[in-house]
């Protein structure tokens, strides 16, 4: 056999030494058990590439999609253009974080459980949380299992969710909610209070996927006191500048990290948020790292709160989720250590200035307007004179990209998300293209 | 020998209450030392209502980049990897990760673009799942492919709602309400049925490390949603009754779920859709050589039989006749998305990239060279510890320390002795079946010298535990840290850092 694999250290002379040893001619010796007329089947799967064909190949799929930074760029919601220091890949992808598996042996993991720790250390504060997991996949599934955390907790099967959060999240949350039969009602936000009654939950997102802010007391209040629990979706830049989950009375807080230093990557790999407070922490899905001692007296970190899991509990564990997104925690510890409480803010800041600027300027092109009754933060909805769908097609036309509608039936228009990456010469070329397609159609209509 | 480090640095330790290797960041932290990475007015405030402003103080630390990077630095220096030596942790396949794939995935053709473009600016992107899907499909001898979950046990949970989503629409759902699991079955298979509202019967093993046939047939009912099976099994054994399992469970109108862990072994080998299975997921961060993360992220697809594809999570990948590529429509019967967006993107490139490398020969190699080392690995090692099933092993094999475990050694003190000797130690205590289970996978990357020197530090640590166990117990002592408290850690829990009182 010839090296077929690149990776492969093993040369016919090591072959025949490792079939000696099994006593064996071939491997196929070793497959007995294995239906002959199934053996060694064709796969007709292409033929292997040298390292410079695959990377030249690639490269070509690469050039095929358009990156965020060949033009202005306004797409945003769960998903985000952030900027990420240059340190933080150069620390998260290092080898020994990176080609590690799950810190089953912590004794040769503490790389991993400290970063993992520091994660959770971060986050809490910034949510004002008790408590952090590890990670879940996303954003969305991170919601699902905070319903069925809170139909654990509460016994009961009905979980409400606001119509204003990111649909992902909704469509994700009524997928999993056919395993266990839970029922899912979607209210607008405003009627959350109204349907507290016999909710195992209630879930609100703020800022809410239009950008509005949305007052979270009196969901959390209404929740309590209907003996159910309050599941706010939230977002990192925002939890900079606006008052924490933990300070508005929510017992979950769940949310996408992704803006937290990660690629955008087409969405995903990602990083799902997942906060509680302190009493519901036996409850909680996903590993959880723990500061002890070692037998020398040292300090050191491990994976806690096991009996949660399903490698201990199997049927009865409070999730089946067992690999997660640990390097992408590990990835925002890193981006949030070097950003600090200064940067992220300035980050968050600008976003919002930006937004706020933006949304007076598009306000004034005729037949626009700011979808939003009350305050908003970084993202606004803006109501067009044309279907949101073909607005953002005809922007994408100029190389202008913006999101549309966010599959809410009554709400039509695109939405504009900034960040600290908005530049002004986006905003004004944003500006001046909707004018000119907006201008253009009403052209359209009225000569018809 | 490993490469790691073992000693407190020197500058570490300096405001820590007890003794550490390395300081957390908020025991670094100095007041006005934060990074200038962005800046941004404050004038911004003024936007914000006073209501919704963060009262809540907040305490994050701050420190300078040169802290950061000697900080997280270090923190790795304490990590075993594939990168730093031999990990060969069954049921893991910790084969290595090819550095090609994680420049690829870094090009901002493909780290930079966002999951609500439209598919116009991201045809390239669009290309390469579709092409995947096919790939996936064709070395599992499956018809489709979803891309969309985010690891193994995520998958499981999508199947098992395509299961339910199947047998309702045959009328079927109401009455079939039961999953049935071997006792080697992972963890998550059980957790994962149960998560969809089943109730899970799990079925004993036979002699040779097979499902009981017998067993599974009186588990069998008109109540069975299906079976969830891994093959090789997690003792690394090829099921040797397959189809007739395969068979028994359908007969019943039962599914067959393959899980695909173990794919490593089967590579141009054998195709699980030629086999009896209905469907099975692939953890491309084992077979397909994407890296670990430290626990992720990975990527589950799922590749399913025709009668199950109406049923798949929604996107999925089409090509038009005009050979552009599009997010197919949600088609009516779809049990709905499980997960934002495509799946975990980043790691399918690298997937993508590795399945395009190796090409039909070079995988099929891969899975050779994995049966083969593993079975080296074993003929060496069958003396000093007792095989729990003794026949021609897959990929990986599992050994009892039972033995050692009289001579006052476990697993687990066998696990902590080979970090002296300067490997990563097996799993450990899994499968259940076994008593004192290691589980062994040394993959098809590690070179015959590394093979032979991993089989003699287990012998050795076989002689030490017959002369002198108490030497055995008391190890690592070359690690960063002796061994953990685990049972206080869980009894008085410290979940973040807190402000020392
Ligand atoms: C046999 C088996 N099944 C399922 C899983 C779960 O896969 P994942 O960790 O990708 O969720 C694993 C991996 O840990 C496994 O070894």
């Amino acid at each position: 056999m010839t090296n077929s694999n690149p990776y492969s250290p093993h040369t016919d002379a090591d072959r025949a030494a490792m079939l000696k040893r099994v006593g064996i001619k071939s491997v196929d010796e070793l497959l007995t058990a294995i239906p002959k007329d199934a053996l060694r089947p064709k796969l007709g799967l292409p033929a292997g590439m040298s390292e410079i064909e695959v990377q030249t190949h690639l490269e070509a799929l690469a050039a095929r999609n358009r990156p965020a930074g060949a033009g202005p760029f306004f797409i945003g919601g769960p998903v985000q253009r952030r900027y990420i220091p240059a340190a933080v890949p150069v620390l998260a992808l290092r080898g020994e974080f990176l080609t590690a598996y799950t810190p089953y042996q912590p004794e040769v993991s503490q790389g991993t459980l400290q970063a993992v720790f520091e994660y959770q250390s971060l986050l809490s504060e910034l949510l004002a949380m008790d408590v952090v997991n590890s990670s879940m996949y996303d954003g969305s599934t991170a919601v699902a299992e905070a319903a069925f955390m809170a139909v654990r907790t509460t016994g009961r099967k009905k979980v409400v969710v606001a119509r204003e959060v990111f649909y992902q999240f909704r469509d994700t949350l009524r997928t999993y909610a056919q395993g266990p039969g839970l029922e899912v009602r979607e209210v607008p936000t405003r009627d959350l209070v109204a349907n507290a009654e016999g909710a195992a939950c209630l879930i609100v997102q703020h800022p809410d996927s239009f950008g509005a802010l949305v007052d979270v007391r009196p969901i959390a209040e209404a929740a309590h006191a209907a003996g159910g629990l309050c599941v706010q979706v939230t977002e990192p830049h925002a939890s900079a500048l606006l008052e924490p989950p933990g300070g508005l009375g929510a017992d979950i807080a769940v949310g996408e990290g992704q803006p937290l230093g990660i690629p955008m990557s087409l969405g995903g790999p990602h990083l799902g948020i997942f906060a509680a407070r302190e009493a519901l922490v036996r409850q909680m899905p996903g590993r959880i790292v723990g500061e002890t001692k070692d037998a020398r007296g040292t300090r050191g970190f491990v994976n806690t709160l096991q009996t949660r899991e399903q490698h201990i509990r199997r049927e009865k564990a409070t999730s089946n989720i067992c690999t997660n997104e640990a390097l992408a925690a590990i990835t925002a510890a890193a981006y949030l250590a070097l950003m600090g409480p200064t940067g992220l803010r300035a980050a968050a800041r600008t976003g919002v200035a930006k937004a706020h600027a933006l949304a007076a300027r598009l306000s004034s092109v005729p037949g626009c307007a700011v979808a939003l009754d009350g305050p908003f933060f970084d993202r606004f909805q803006l109501r067009t004179p044309v279907p949101g769908r073909d607005l953002k097609h005809a922007l994408a036309k100029e190389n202008v990209l913006v999101d549309d509608g966010l599959h809410h039936e009554e709400r039509d228009g695109i939405v504009i998300q900034c960040t600290e990456m908005t530049s002004d010469s986006d905003a004004d070329a944003l500006v001046s293209a909707v004018e000119r397609i907006t201008a253009g159609t009403r052209e359209t209509v009225a000569a018809r | 020998m490993t490469a790691i480090r073992t000693q407190v640095v020197p500058d570490s330790g300096v405001k820590t209450a007890a003794p550490a290797l390395e300081p957390l960041l908020s025991e670094i932290h100095e007041a006005g030392r934060a990074g200038r990475h962005v800046r941004g007015s404050e004038d911004a405030d003024a936007l914000i209502p006073n209501e919704f402003r963060r009262r809540a103080s907040l305490d994050l630390p701050e420190i300078t980049e040169p802290q950061v990077v000697r900080h997280f630095t270090h923190l790795a220096q304490l990590n075993y990897a594939v990168d730093t030596g031999m990990y060969p942790l069954g049921s893991c396949t910790m084969k290595y990760n090819p550095k090609v794939n994680d420049r690829i995935a870094a090009l901002a053709g493909f780290a930079e673009i966002h999951p609500r473009q439209d598919d116009d600016t991201i045809q390239g992107a669009l290309r390469l799942m579709f092409e995947l899907q096919e790939l996936l499909a064709k070395l599992t001898g499956m018809d489709a492919a979803t891309l969309q979950p985010a690891a193994g046990a995520h998958a499981e949970f999508t199947a098992l709602l395509v299961f339910k989503a199947y047998h309702s629409k045959r009328g079927d759902a109401a009455r079939r309400r039961r999953v049935i699991v071997p006792d080697t079955a992972h963890g998550t298979n059980p957790a994962s049925a149960a998560m969809c509202g089943y109730t899970v019967t799990t079925v004993k093993s036979d002699s040779r490390g097979n499902i009981d046939l017998a067993s599974l047939k009186a588990a069998l009912g008109d109540d069975v949603v299906g079976l969830m099976l891994t093959n090789p099994n997690t003792l690394g054994l090829f099921e040797e009754r397959l189809r007739e399992v395969c068979d028994a469970v359908h007969n019943a109108g039962g599914l067959v779920y393959g899980d695909g862990a173990n794919m490593n072994a089967l590579l141009g080998v054998a195709r699980p859709g030629d086999l009896g299975f209905d469907c099975i997921h692939i953890n491309v961060h084992k077979t397909f050589s994407t890296p670990h993360g430290a626990g992720g992220p990975g990527a589950g697809p799922l590749c399913v039989k025709a009668k199950l594809e109406p049923f798949l999570p929604h996107p999925r990948i089409t090509r038009d006749t005009d050979g552009s590529y599009r997010r197919g429509p949600t088609p009516p019967d779809s049990i709905g998305r499980v997960r934002s967006f495509f799946g975990n993107f980043g790691v399918l490139v690298r997937a993508y990239t590795y399945m395009r490398t190796l090409g039909e020969e070079g995988l099929a190699e891969a899975s050779n060279d994995a049966i083969l080392a593993a079975n080296y690995l074993l003929a060496q090692l069958r003396d000093s510890y007792d095989v729990a099933f003794d026949r021609p092993c897959m990929h990986e094999f599992v050994l009892s320390a039972s033995r050692q475990r009289k001579q006052g050694a476990s697993a687990l003190d066998v696990a902590k002795a080979l970090i002296d000797e300067g490997f990563h130690p097996p799993t450990v205590y899994f499968p259940l079946v076994v008593p004192e289970a290691l589980m062994i996978e040394p993959t098809e990357t590690e070179p015959r010298e590394t093979l032979d020197a991993f089989a003699a530090a287990m012998v050795r640590v076989a002689e030490r535990a017959k002369t002198d166990p108490a030497s055995v117990k008391a190890a690592p002592l070359h690690a960063p840290l002796a061994r953990l408290d685990e049972v206080s850690a869980a009894r008085y829990p410290r979940l973040r850092w807190q402000r020392p009182t």
